[in-house]
């Protein structure tokens, strides 16, 4: 049906081609907005500016805003508070409000009667929250005593407004110690949120680990400072702070990532200076013929796994760098391991390793293909990494289905398993179609035309 | 036979802008939110007196331009537009510079470097800064701080709440306020839902009947109730467009957005992301390659499409199931072919004439018929691989799959979709799944996804299985959200957008409007949080007096987002004939599986993954 309407659409096209004048019909700019879109006239105005100055006309003047990225979220009131504002001067911020102009609403749309009481000064806790909703010129000063600020806390909490919450917060942390502040901000779920938030916005490490541990919210605390270690960019130190973080109060299961996380990149620190130097050497054959194309330092587990496979395949299990160790190390499943040194090696086209892989042996001693991985899957990656088909027909040979062993033969051109299986199905039928498709004069031609000339075959048509 | 809506998009260029005409279509003519909008972006402009030009925090265009085009702010003297960069700002003969930003630290650091580089002596330029939506304190302490915030004649905000998507839907497009919520417990995105439906009714009066459902919800009523009486003495005097207000938590129903809209919209949206109205595709189906051209120039650079109402053809096939959109296109193609054979029968001066000014209309609807038909193609190429549905399997067969899809390697996403997607409907994982499961990502994505993990566990969308009883199977029968046979083509269900699923948000709000929630107490009970009735009183005399088979309005507002597919299966509810209901849709941001879950996680995929 899609076809149908394609074809119409190339049918009209060609019809109006002479008057295919599209631009009066929609006039809307091959890869941007329609024309006179406010985002398509940013670039318009910003470039015409360029030509009246003569400067070499960019012609895509507005991409290179590395610090504000468009798929950053959106206008989140409550990550406003990135960067490190200083603390501590909150009491400017109303000198800093009462420059600002006089406010234009919108008639009447959103303008409570309470605003008009603007001559007051003594403002009680409920209004002195409407205030700052209303980014109004307001003092905290006077909320003194304890108990006014918990009162103007509790107001600030009913308003559910993030920002009067954070203003009213940073307020108590710099008038409050700190034991009182986390005492009462315990029993006010939401401030402590915000409070936490605010925190980690203006990356408050310290006071918020010192929260997290006053409030017996261990493992929140050792998240997240375990959290620290992505901005981190040396890979020495980040290698330090992990070990560092091995003695904060994760839940086992974390710890246990955690150590394998140090584990690995203390490894791939030592695995990189090596390769680096075998490299460089120029002596080791594997690098001169497929150089590495990126450090791997910071690559998850089984990429580093498929790393070694490709690099450090025959390497004993006493290596830093040996797959088995790895495997043992991390305690790989047997499943990962088989997928990963099944690719690694196929990329390679190192068919004997990929054989050596399913080799099993029974107890009387003879060999068969066995696999933790579906035949099926295994032909897929051999074939992705363009196994010739002398290989691939050994694996498509041991697919259990019989139907889907059929598909997958003629797929990748298994001629020989194709035949032979027209052959156990006595169809004659199909096996002289099936002759067309093999190339004249191959020996799989000969082998087609033997059995159908075979007198002791009993076609069924 | 051939009525064209798009022939409002011909003269976008034009001097004087036209209305957004597909707002008006709907029930509910949403044009007078945005012309309200309007009305405040040229006060504001007019504040600020002569030549202007505005630096816009790049963010903000898309968002703007659901309100506004070039041409109204050119009529209020906009000579120049920039984007807001580092250093110096580009050279601009006006008067005024001002500056259109989201309050966020990182962006007054970077007009405090703007105002800094400029050239004092040569230069007698007034500064004003619009704060879209709200004003901080924070930000404006940060411009003191760099020495700037003297230098501003004007500080002001543009409360941008509810932003007029289309015809039937108003988004906020805040995209965190999932994550706020039920991570970090911030309700500062409620706040502004209750600032927003309060504007609404300034604009289309007074909401008799509010219902809800979960936390937020609850807390949104409450704040309105509030802000209402505030407002008490000015009683709103206009006639109420609205019905019912309808308030639903996103955690009331986690699933739905996990699992694949199989919508033509939805998968759209699932595979190249729409924003603010507009999709980008690869280009290469879309190149118009004339006769005896060569393929020599493909363009490499995304097109870019916009989807609204406002096209027809979109309108008519957006809700659809995708298995039903190739009969539709196909459909289209022989009437609009019809139509360009007609000139063969144009005989007369005068017919020749009719069908020539008919032309540019038949050439849009072409037009619009070969992208849909491009975009169609695009998607069917996708392999089925990529689609994630929401069916009873034995957990065997789930636990096989998701691994496979591990050792492949395949989207962090999309595993986590799944993962969680598992444990929802199971009310958690056993420990030795979740262990294996958590074991075998982190090997393979990387370890500092444990912060991801984390935050899923605290959102409720991944947790270990407790001794408590599954209420899932009872919650699926009751609502009878699984439907064995899903007629997508002339779908009678709401279950046909995901192919057999009926999204738990839309049966909630379908059972409310017939035969009301007392009939499901026991259900309601088992999924979070509070469920509730308010109702406010309308000044006497505007009771609607209504005519027999006129249709009732409900406003069903999504807190945390709601996804394409479950906005079709409203507008299927909205058509159904004897539903004696229509629904208008809010949401705090348009989401989907990916979009969702990304903004859980603690450190994005990169873009290689």
């Amino acid at each position: 049906q899609l076809k149908e309407s394609r074809q119409a659409v190339n049918n009209i096209r060609r019809l109006v081609e002479e008057d295919d004048d599209e631009d009066d019909v929609e006039r809307v700019s091959w890869s941007g907005e329609p024309v006179g879109s406010i985002s398509w006239s940013v670039k318009e105005t910003a470039a015409s500016s360029q030509r009246a100055d003569r400067e070499p006309a960019f012609p895509k003047i507005s991409t290179d805003t590395p610090s504000i990225s468009r798929s950053q979220s959106g206008y989140s009131l409550s990550s406003l508070f990135k960067g490190k504002p200083k603390v501590g001067n909150f009491q400017t911020f109303s000198d800093a409000l009462t420059d600002s102009s006089v406010r234009l609403y919108a008639p009447e749309l959103r303008k409570p009667k309470s605003e008009y009481k603007d001559y007051v000064s003594d403002w009680s806790p409920e209004e002195t929250v409407q205030r700052l909703q209303q980014g109004k010129a307001v003092s905290l000063e006077r909320f003194r005593t304890l108990q006014d600020k918990l009162l103007l806390l509790d107001h600030a909490i009913a308003a559910h407004d993030g920002n009067v919450i954070t203003a009213v917060l940073i307020y108590l942390k710099r008038t409050l110690c700190k034991e009182v502040l986390f005492r009462e901000l315990e029993s006010r779920q939401t401030a402590l949120r915000h409070f936490i938030h605010y925190l980690s916005e203006t990356q408050n490490q310290r006071l918020l680990l010192e929260l997290h541990r006053a409030l017996g919210r261990a493992e929140d605390a050792a998240l997240l400072q375990y959290k620290e270690h992505l901005s981190i960019t040396d890979e020495n130190k980040r290698r330090d702070f992990l070990k560092n973080c091995l003695s904060l109060p994760f839940s086992a299961e974390d710890l246990a990532h955690v150590q394998d996380h140090y584990t690995l990149l203390e490894r791939q620190i030592i695995i990189e200076v090596t390769d680096r130097q075998a490299e460089r050497g120029g002596k080791v054959e594997i690098f001169q013929k497929f150089p590495r194309k990126a450090l791997i330092l910071n690559m998850p587990l089984i990429t580093t796994l498929y790393y070694c496979c490709f690099y450090h395949y025959a390497e004993s299990e006493g290596t830093f760098s040996s797959p088995l160790n790895i495997r043992q190390t991390f305690k790989i499943s047997e499943k990962q391991y088989f997928v990963t040194a099944l690719a690694a090696r196929a990329k390679l086209k190192a068919w004997l390793d990929v054989d050596a892989l399913f080799a099993s042996r029974n107890w009387l001693g003879f060999t068969r293909k066995k696999s933790p991985l579906s035949f099926q899957r295994v032909v897929d990656i051999l074939q992705k990494n363009s196994a010739p088909t002398h290989v691939l027909q050994d694996y498509v040979a041991l697919v259990d289905d019989g139907e889907l062993r059929l598909t997958l033969a003629q797929k990748h051109k298994c001629h020989d398993i194709v035949i032979s299986t027209y052959r156990d199905m006595k169809d004659r039928q199909l096996l002289l179609g099936y002759r067309g498709k093999v190339v004249r004069g191959s020996a799989e031609e000969r082998k087609i035309d033997d059995l159908l000339s075979n007198p002791q075959i009993r076609w069924k048509n | 036979m051939m009525r064209l809506r798009r022939s409002h998009l011909i003269c976008c260029a034009a001097s004087k802008e036209k209305m957004a005409a597909h707002l008006s279509y709907g029930r509910v003519n949403l044009n007078i939110l945005r012309e309200a909008a309007r009305k405040e972006l040229r006060e504001f402009l007019d504040k600020c007196a002569g030549s202007k030009a505005i630096v816009w925090d790049e963010y903000l265009t898309g968002p703007f331009g659901l309100i506004a085009q070039y041409s109204l702010l050119k009529e209020h003297e906009v000579e120049k537009m920039f984007t807001l960069k580092n250093g110096r700002l580009p050279p601009a003969d006006v008067k005024n510079i001002i500056f259109f930003v989201r309050p966020r630290l990182e962006l007054m650091d970077i007009i405090a470097d703007n105002i800094t580089s400029e050239d004092r002596h040569h230069s007698s330029r007034d500064f004003h800064i619009l704060f879209v939506p709200r004003r901080s304190m924070l930000c404006e302490q940060r411009l003191k701080e760099q020495g700037v915030l003297a230098s501003f004649i004007n500080i002001d905000e543009y409360i941008l709440d509810l932003i007029p998507y289309d015809g039937d839907l108003l988004s906020m497009e805040y995209e965190s306020a999932f994550r706020e919520c039920y991570l970090e417990n911030d309700q500062t995105s409620l706040y502004h839902t209750a600032k927003g439906l309060m504007t609404l009714q300034a604009l289309y009066g007074t909401i008799p009947q509010i219902y809800g459902k979960g936390e937020c919800a609850r807390l949104v009523a409450n704040m309105m109730l509030r802000m209402k009486r505030e407002f008490a003495g000015s009683q709103n005097q206009i006639l109420p467009v609205f019905d019912t207000l309808l308030l639903l938590d996103r955690n009331v129903d986690l699933l739905t957005p996990l699992a694949t809209q199989l919508t033509y919209e939805g998968l759209i949206d699932e595979i190249y992301g729409i924003s603010n109205g507009y999709v980008k595709l690869p280009p290469e189906k879309f190149a118009q390659k004339k006769q005896g051209e060569g393929s020599k120039d493909l363009p490499t650079e995304p097109k870019k499409l916009q989807l609204n109402s406002a096209e027809e053809l979109y309108a008519e096939i957006r809700d659809k199931n995708f298995n039903a959109v190739g009969a539709a296109l196909s459909k289209k193609a022989k009437i609009i072919s019809a139509a360009f054979e007609e000139r063969h029968n144009a005989k007369t001066v005068g017919e020749i004439k009719q069908f020539v000014s008919q032309l540019p209309h038949m050439q849009a609807a072409r037009s619009s018929l070969a992208n849909h038909t491009s975009i169609a193609e695009l998607i069917k190429d996708i392999t089925s691989a990529y689609i994630i549905q929401c069916f009873p399997i034995k957990s065997h067969y789930v636990n096989t799959y998701i691994e496979d899809c591990i050792a492949q390697k395949d989207p962090l996403i999309k595993i986590l979709r799944l993962v969680c997607m598992q444990s929802v409907c199971n009310n958690g994982l056993k420990h030795k799944v979740m262990d294996y499961y958590k074991r075998e990502i982190l090997q393979t994505y990387g370890y500092e996804h444990i912060l991801t993990l984390n935050n899923l566990e605290k959102a409720g969308l991944l947790k270990p299985q407790t001794g408590s009883r599954n209420n899932y199977p009872t919650i699926r029968k009751t609502l009878k959200l699984w439907m064995e046979d899903a007629n997508e083509q002339n779908p009678n269900d709401i279950s046909y957008v995901y192919s057999g699923y009926s999204p738990l948000s839309i049966r909630l709000t379908q059972i409310l409007a017939r035969p009301g929630w007392r009939s499901i107490e026991e259900v309601l009970k088992m999924l979070p949080g509070p469920h509730f009735e308010e109702r406010q009183q309308l000044p006497s005399g505007l009771h609607k007096k209504r005519q027999q088979g006129e249709n009732r309005t409900t406003l069903v507002f999504f807190l945390g987002g709601v996804t394409y597919a479950e906005i079709a299966a409203l507008r299927f509810l909205s058509q159904v004939e004897d539903s004696g209901m229509e629904y208008v849709i809010a949401t705090t941001k348009l989401i989907n599986g990916t979009t969702w879950i990304k903004s859980l996680m603690d450190r994005p995929e990169s873009p290689t993954q």
